[in-house]
């Protein structure tokens, strides 16, 4: 096995501790817990009366731009890591190309800022 | 069997496993998350591959970003899943026909693919021992595929203002709070002393 | 059966047949594991404290010396009260959202070096690892709003999800800003590139290196860093998702017994390593502040576990004091503060180590 991997087997061992100690948790009260179930009990929580209907209802097409812009900005903070791993090696060539990147992104960021599409309403 | 190989064979047996349950699940929130799942094995499949950047931006792009905006517009669907279900057996042979077709030209490609003599030598120089690919990739992004690293910008760009040309509607009757108007504010514009005499009022 | 072997070899720590390089992750694992969650289980308690003493109340007292068992106490009242689950909910979902949240964030802390060494995996790109888990931390809330099908559950995840993609783009340019200084992704030599150059050395008092920490140079960075992460864990102020006032318990509101502790768990033990993150990355990791005579003495883990938790009493202070947001705001600071600034700052941040020549970077590679 080479030495990439054996650095990362310890993550995979660490996360199924975590998932059993999860679990465990997560199983106990089923198995140990007082249980009397009512109608009354498992239905959902709302003030006080039956709940009107389906609790998934549409919602505000404002949170689907925030997720689209967060992946805009999210790929450029992924492009931006190797470049600040080998800042040194890429020198000015790397910088300014970065700098363009930047640039260009910054357009479209003052775009939306103009266009109203940071507020929130 | 080694290790790595066994666990090469859990996440690509649970990768396929899940791709295919994301077509076969009736819920589309439950398609996503097992879009989710087949993403984190890919990623673990990277991983074996000794990619280990691509790896966790895998997870960083695809799961914390893509699925994330995928579970919001199942979520916003208002399906009813029974009349989802009732369509099924309508579509099925035009998506077998389209299914054979692109099985047919997998073939058709995997067939005909032939290395070039002598590749195999190549095959192993570009990756230097000793450098971290985190590090290998950053020296080439931006220096030698500087051209595709702009158009990436752009692509970028042409994302951005997609979505604000298709989903911004601004609701007209919202008061909205402008913060620096507000903080800018002086004294003189708000407040204003008058001279009030006795029992005469404003 | 070659394999087999080699697992039990690396599983257990029980070198078969001669190989036993690697040994023992699992007990290794399961200490970092303990020890965390009796760490989680003061800090929770500490949290309670300082805000009872905020408001000149005494918090909880009861439960062993001035309520030092009051967790383990709270967590056998977990155990055995009934976990109650909705009707409409999506049964596998709905169990499965707690799951996810806390083996998520418990899983980052594999990375985390406490000391010289003292990582569990000492990764090459132990930072991407972090950002990437801690992207994750979303699903739970989304998944657990979603399948309890209760109208404050969904608004709840809708917010809470909105909100933590907001303030993850800020999170990393932070980051980005960091590693442009320390020149790697590794977490082991972001610390040491701390201890190795910076503004003591360049003063010529090298003993106090203090100064030599990420903090100072950055402070901007710090600051955005500090309250990015608030938002990001859900903390107050930002803890709309959660709103008692409007949404009663947001995401969480069908959630009771363990389903519950494990939502809570994650949350916190989110915070803690949030809290580690801004250690390393600005408060110069288990470096003693002082490297003279009787500070340096002191083990690097200690020195951690006092960083530690001071940015986890700002973090409790901030949630004593300051009023809560409200979403508009908490909105507009992510994106048009928050951004621009920490954009700002990763072309400034370049600009001068690109033109001072690393001048003033000691510089791991």
């Amino acid at each position: 096995m080479n030495e990439l991997l054996s650095n990362y087997l310890p993550i995979l061992i660490f996360v199924g501790l975590a998932a059993v100690i999860g679990l465990a948790l997560m199983i106990a009260p089923f198995v140990i817990a007082y249980k009397k179930p009512d109608p009354e009990k498992v239905s959902a929580f709302e003030a006080g009366f039956d709940a009107f209907d389906d609790a998934r209802m549409k919602f505000d097409v404002r949170f689907y731009l925030v997720s689209i812009l967060f992946i805009v900005f999210d790929l450029e903070v992924a492009l931006l890591f190797p470049w600040a791993v080998a800042f040194r090696e890429v020198g000015w060539f790397g910088f300014w190309s970065v700098m363009i990147f930047l640039g260009v992104l910054t357009i479209g960021f003052i775009y939306e800022w103009k266009k109203g599409a940071l507020e929130w309403d | 069997m080694t290790l790595p190989l066994f666990f090469f064979y859990v996440f690509s047996v649970i990768t396929v496993a899940s791709a295919l349950m994301v077509i076969a699940a009736r819920n589309p929130v439950h398609s996503v998350l097992f879009l989710i799942l087949a993403f984190v094995n890919s990623a673990g499949l990277f991983m074996l591959a000794g990619a280990e950047f691509l790896a966790l931006i895998l997870i960083v792009v695809y799961v914390g970003a893509v699925a994330v905006l995928f579970l919001f517009v199942t979520m916003m669907l208002d399906v009813d899943f029974a009349s989802l279900r009732q369509g099924m057996l309508q579509y099925a042979p035009v998506g077998v026909v389209v299914g054979v077709i692109l099985l047919l030209e997998l073939l058709l490609v995997g067939g005909s693919f032939v290395l070039p003599t002598g590749v195999e030598a190549t095959a192993m120089v570009p990756i230097e021992q000793g450098v971290q690919n985190t590090k290998a990739i950053g020296q080439l992004l931006y220096t030698r595929y500087v051209f595709l690293f702009q158009g990436a910008a752009g692509i970028l760009l042409v994302a951005m203002i997609g979505a604000i040309v298709l989903t911004l509607r601004h609701k007209s009757n919202v008061k909205r709070q402008d913060v620096f108007r507000q903080t800018g504010r002086k004294r003189s514009e708000g407040v204003e002393l008058v001279k009030v005499k006795s029992g005469q009022g404003l | 059966m070659d394999f087999v072997v080699s697992a039990l070899d690396y599983l257990l720590g029980i070198p078969i047949f001669g190989w036993g390089t690697q040994v023992g992750f699992i007990y290794k694992g399961l200490l970092l594991l303990v020890a965390l969650l009796i760490f989680t289980a003061y800090i929770l308690l500490a949290d309670r404290k300082i805000w009872a003493a905020v408001q000149v109340r005494r918090g909880p007292n009861v439960v062993g010396p001035f309520g030092l068992l009051q967790s383990f106490a709270d967590l056998l009242k977990f155990v055995f009260k009934e976990p109650v689950i909705p009707a409409s909910s999506d049964k596998v979902l709905f169990l499965l959202a707690p799951l996810v949240t806390s083996i998520l964030a418990l899983s980052a802390y594999a990375v985390i070096p406490f000391d010289k060494g003292w990582a569990l995996a000492d990764i090459n790109i132990g930072v991407l690892y972090i950002f990437a888990i801690s992207s994750l931390g979303v699903y739970g809330v989304i998944i657990g709003g979603w399948s309890s099908n209760s109208k404050y559950a969904f608004l709840g995840a809708l917010r809470s999800a909105a909100q933590m993609v907001s303030y993850e783009v800020s999170i990393g340019l932070v980051i980005i800003t960091v590693l442009l200084v320390a020149g790697s992704l590794n977490l082991t030599d972001i610390v040491t590139a701390q201890q190795s150059g910076g503004i003591a050395h360049m003063l010529g008092v090298p003993w106090l290196s203090i100064l030599n920490w990420y903090w100072l140079p950055l402070f901007p960075m710090f600051v955005v860093f500090y309250i990015s992460a608030l938002a990001e864990t859900n903390r107050p102020p930002f803890d709309l998702p959660e709103g008692e006032s409007e949404l009663v318990a947001g995401y969480m509101v069908e959630y009771s017994s363990t389903p519950y502790l494990l939502f809570m768990l994650g949350e916190y033990i989110a915070i803690i390593l949030m809290c580690s993150m801004t250690t390393i990355l600005f408060l110069g990791g288990w470096a003693s502040p002082l490297d003279i005579a009787p500070f340096n003495w002191i083990p690097g883990v200690v020195w951690f576990g006092l960083k530690l938790c001071l940015v986890f009493f700002m973090f409790a202070m901030a949630k004593a004091m300051v009023p809560r947001y409200r979403y508009d705001q908490l909105m507009r600071i992510g994106w048009k503060v928050f951004l621009p600034i920490s954009l700002a700052m990763v072309v400034i941040v370049a600009f001068v180590l690109q033109l001072t020549g690393w001048g003033w970077h000691g510089g791991a590679v």
